[in-house]
């Protein structure tokens, strides 16, 4: 099975780049996935992530893009809260990339 | 919301974790509610077991997912109707269940709790006035 390199560690994945134990998850890791992907990871990409691994941790689902884009709204305000901003910060889509960076499996309903 | 929206009605008779149909259920109601259906849920049977507090699945070695009923308000599930006599069939009562709620956004996002507690002849009449109702 393919992986992720951390500093040596060999960290397991799928064939779509999303992590097969969720506990193996670092924000080195994330790093590591963020570049796979082409992501440069900021402070704003960092809140998401942090936002989606709190709402897994609390709710035990990855929220739907229209959930997240909601809750972002209300914690960082509307012009990062909005679905052209968030696919600006995340191209191929917020819920999808966003939560492999953030070491969740891929969102419930995405195909 | 335009004429296309269908009343669905989700009806959960199993417990949590001996066949996977409470958790497919829960999936599809999720998957329903992203593609704006009005989707409302209904716990009778050994279904109402599946919204009891301080459920532990370490030693069925089952993901414990009785969390996610929280997040239903998020995606505008917000009528969980559970059925008063299976209730009372098994010894528990609304306080054995988790409290679960949804943000009112017609009255200032207060918080209101999403479980109806309904008769079985008030139940009956629900699921008549439904357009669709999928049994799990």
């Amino acid at each position: 099975m393919a992986a992720y390199d951390v500093n040596g560690t060999a960290v397991e994945h799928d064939e779509e780049g999303y992590i097969t134990n969720l506990s193996d998850w670092t924000p080195e890791l994330a790093d590591v996935i963020a570049k796979a992907e082409e992501i440069e990871m900021d402070d704003e990409r960092w809140a998401v992530v942090n936002f989606l691994r709190e709402y897994y941790e609390e709710y035990q689902i990855a929220p739907a893009v229209r959930v997240l884009i909601k809750a972002i709204k209300k914690s960082m305000g509307p012009e990062v809260g909005n679905n052209k901003y968030m696919y600006e910060l995340f191209p191929y889509g917020p819920a999808k990339q966003a939560c492999k960076i953030a070491g969740l499996p891929k969102p419930t309903g995405c195909v | 919301m335009s004429e296309d929206v269908k009343k669905f009605l989700y009806v959960n008779r199993k417990a949590p974790y001996g066949t996977i149909y409470a958790q497919e259920s829960l999936e599809v109601v999720l998957i329903g509610a992203a593609f704006d259906q009005d989707v409302e849920m209904a716990f009778l049977d050994d279904g109402v077991f599946q919204l009891t507090k301080n459920q532990d699945t370490k030693g069925v070695g089952l993901k414990n997912f009785s969390p996610t009923f929280r997040a239903l308000g998020d995606y505008e599930v917000t009528k969980l109707y559970v059925e008063q006599e299976s209730l009372d069939e098994r010894g528990l009562t609304l306080d054995d269940l988790q409290d679960i709620q949804y943000e009112d956004e017609d009255d200032d996002w207060a918080e209101k709790p999403s479980i109806r507690v309904v008769s079985r002849a008030e139940m009956g009449k629900i699921m008549a006035n439904q357009d669709v109702v999928l049994s799990f």
